[in-house]
């Protein structure tokens, strides 16, 4: 049977090219008032609350999402050009980027009314920060081995355990995190676990210590669980059955601009560096490097526009993550050699060595975090019918 | 457009799956027979395919652009080894000059950027184009010229030229044209093509027909690997082998996202402008890339077969490879582009990035 693999040629629509001025405009302002430098932005952890405001006050977050949480009934390619423009100039939206792509969609799908008419707007006013409990210090990649306990009590659940690598948890408001709520069964290990919506900042039981990482910053973190209480209607789906609620939103997480321009920077700065007549290696190398950019852009428009039409292109999605961290992991060593004659005092040369060095060392996570390169190529394997 | 509701596309796809089937070529052309070859031309004629870009007015089908493209890339799919894409190519250029498309196999010059020909006072040709595909098989050429630092558009008798065989990676005709002293059948001023359009509109074909050669090497490859048992299990069970096969489906995703995504910018421009240089080259550099990667990973799915006479895969490979040297290679495309970003400065490059 051939494999079906199709990305139809969908170009941004003249409302999404309307809104780019638009936000291009209120990056160019910001940056102007000082909220935000993004030469420097790069190294910073881009948790910016008063940028958020600003952004949540420009209905920029939740934009898809229905008007009566706070959304904008926005289609995706709008909210395609507000995130591939925001990342591509390294703009500080961590208070609120897990929560506008994946823990908002989560809450809409599974939570009751009145949480959502609680926490959504708070999120599209970028009040919001939300954090995902996923790995565990056994369970990384084989998430179906969490064993962070959930036991039931009356009104319901004591959290007992520990997740780890989870990014932003010092700070964020709240967890969507994966407990064990059964073991699993003979037939099927995926079973017994449950998806939970947790209240950080307003439950007992609950510590987060930082984690070092080697660039020296420290935006992820242990979150330890001692009986904390969550209440039974902050359950988010059936219980036991989390592993059935991967949903499109898959899709969408594995196929944006951030699977690819993470370290679009160095992209930026070596054509500054080479300057306006590059020698011909210098010339072959950016023409390879546009060339990619443009075809990852394009493909991972392509799987957004797609499922905005109700398609899925479920396989197109996971091809689009595995092509677009490797990219953006390989740009800097690319850059660097390409660099690799430029006089050390030449022009903006101090400032892409200092970006550089950053992306070399930022590098080896762009193919672990969200999933890492091999359980990827796994899921392609199987979208392929191999497996 | 999704090739699935597309009559254009079924049409093609039925006369080569009838008429060119890569394994049933492959056995004739082992045994030098070539019986299979006036049939195949002739559908392809009969069905309007051949000048599916000519209108209708100038002897052709009047095929959309998309769809003449789509057309390619089910070619490509099937590896077809005779001038469908250099007789649509010229027929598309003979009509951008107003120029009636003659009947037979047709092909196009110059294919490289650094070869030219020009039109002389006295109305006769003079210069060379190296490299022209299937130049010996085509009854008529379509050519730019140079006539008094304009271009032009010239329907050439081949039989009139003087050729220099040779033959490409894939085993196809790939000859050396002469044109000197060659008076043309026919001249025509353009509407804003010269020999830079001509070069953007056959890399853009190549990339279409790369994509879908791609897209059927990710087929086989998976295929064979679900049937090749060994060590006591199909090959496709292993981790490493479905770890290279994902990469190549990675490979022609990309091909087919690029070469989709030229063919719909061409079909929808006005003018061969920066943003459609920009999609040409992107295409251009990203899917010879594919090819490279993607040739050699199916290749090591494959083991010894896929390097024999006998199995089809070379049928895409080696003209994966060679497609990747028509009209421009990654290198030529991405100097050229790369001097163009530099010129534009660092900050215009996601500007132009994102212009559509």
């Amino acid at each position: 049977m051939p494999s079906n693999i199709e990305f139809d040629p969908i170009r941004l629509p003249p409302e999404a090219e309307e809104l780019r001025t638009e936000v291009r405009a209120f990056l160019d302002e910001e940056i102007a008032a000082g909220t935000f430098d993004p030469e420097t932005a790069p190294f910073t952890n881009g948790f910016n609350r008063e940028f958020a405001r600003k952004v949540g006050a420009k209905g920029w977050i939740g934009m898809t999402w229905p008007k009566k949480y706070g959304g904008q009934e926005r289609s995706f390619l709008e909210r395609y050009v507000v995130t591939e423009e925001f990342r591509a100039i390294a703009a500080p939206t961590r208070v609120f980027f897990t929560a506008d792509r994946q823990s908002g969609p989560v809450l809409i799908k599974y939570a009751n009314e009145d949480i959502k008419m609680d926490v959504l707007p708070r999120i599209t006013r970028g009040e919001c920060c939300f954090c995902i409990g996923m790995s565990e210090p056994g369970s990384g990649s084989d998430l179906f081995a969490a064993s962070t306990k959930a036991t039931k009590v009356d009104g319901g659940w004591h959290i007992n355990g520990t997740k780890i690598w989870t990014s932003s948890a010092h700070l964020a408001d709240y967890m969507i995190g994966l407990f064990r709520t059964s073991p699993p069964t003979e037939e099927n290990r995926r079973h017994g676990l449950t998806s939970f919506l947790v209240d950080l900042k307003n439950t007992e039981g609950i510590s987060t210590s930082p984690i070092h990482q080697m660039t020296g910053d420290a935006d992820f973190n242990e979150v330890h669980f001692e009986d904390a209480f969550i209440p039974d209607d902050h359950v988010m789906g059936a219980i036991d059955d989390a592993w059935k609620q991967a949903t499109s939103e898959l899709a969408y997480e594995r196929s944006g601009p951030e699977r690819f321009l993470e370290t679009l920077y160095v992209l930026v700065e070596l054509v500054r560096v080479l300057g306006e007549k590059p020698d011909v290696r210098g010339a072959e190398g950016i023409g390879r490097l546009v060339a990619q950019l443009h075809t990852l852009r394009r493909m991972s428009v392509s799987v957004n526009g797609m499922l905005q039409a109700g398609k899925e292109p479920v396989l197109e999605g996971s091809i689009v993550k595995d092509l677009g961290t490797n990219w953006e992991q390989d740009l800097p060593a690319r850059a660097r050699d390409l660099a690799a004659f430029v006089d050390p005092e030449a022009g903006n040369r101090a400032a892409f060595d200092d970006l550089l060095q950053y992306a070399t060392m930022i590098a080896p996570k762009l193919t672990i975090q969200g999933g890492t390169r091999e359980i990827l190529r796994g899921i392609i394997a199987r979208g392929l019918d191999l497996r | 457009m999704s090739e699935a509701d597309n009559i254009v596309v079924d049409t093609t796809t039925k006369i080569f799956q009838d008429l060119c089937d890569p394994q049933t070529v492959n056995a004739a052309a082992m045994g030098e027979d070539d019986g299979w070859k006036a049939p195949l031309w002739s559908a392809l004629e009969d069905s309007g395919l051949t000048l599916a870009w000519v209108p209708d007015d100038l002897g052709g089908a009047g095929a959309s652009i998309v769809d003449g493209f789509a057309v390619l890339r089910v070619a490509g799919g099937f590896a077809v080894p005779v001038p469908l894409a250099e007789t649509l190519l010229a027929g598309w250029l003979l009509a951008r000059a107003g120029i009636s498309s003659p009947r037979g196999a047709m092909s196009v010059a110059p294919v490289r950027s650094d070869d030219t020909v020009t039109l002389g006072d006295d109305g006769a040709l003079l210069g060379r184009a190296r490299g022209v595909p299937f130049a010996r098989a085509a009854d008529h050429l379509a050519v730019v010229a140079e006539a008094g630092g304009e271009a032009v558009v010239a329907l050439v008798d081949r039989a009139a030229c003087k050729l220099k065989e040779g033959v490409s990676l894939a085993g196809d005709d790939k000859d050396e044209v002469d044109f000197t002293g060659v008076v043309p059948i026919e001249v025509a001023a353009t509407d804003g093509i010269d020999s830079s359009a001509l070069m953007l509109m056959g890399a853009a074909v190549r990339a279409c027909e790369m994509a879908g050669a791609l897209h059927a090497i990710l087929d086989i490859s998976v295929e064979y690997s679900k049937e090749r048992v060994a060590f006591e299990r199909p090959i496709a069970k292993f981790q490493a082998v479905q770890h290279n096969l994902a990469r190549l489906a990675g490979e022609a995703a990309a091909a087919i996202a690029a070469a989709g995504s030229v063919a719909e910018a061409i079909a929808t421009a006005q003018v061969f402008d920066d943003r459609i240089f920009l999609e040409v080259a992107a295409a251009k550099i990203r899917v010879g890339e594919a090819a490279g990667e993607g040739a050699a990973i199916a290749h090591q799915a494959h083991g010894a077969i896929g390097f024999t006479l006998e199995h089809v895969l070379h049928r895409y490979t080696r003209r994966l490879w060679s497609w990747r040297d028509d009209f421009g290679s990654e290198a030529d495309w991405a100097v050229r582009l790369g001097e163009m970003v530099a010129a534009r400065g660092a900050d215009e490059l996601w500007p132009m990035v994102t212009q559509h």
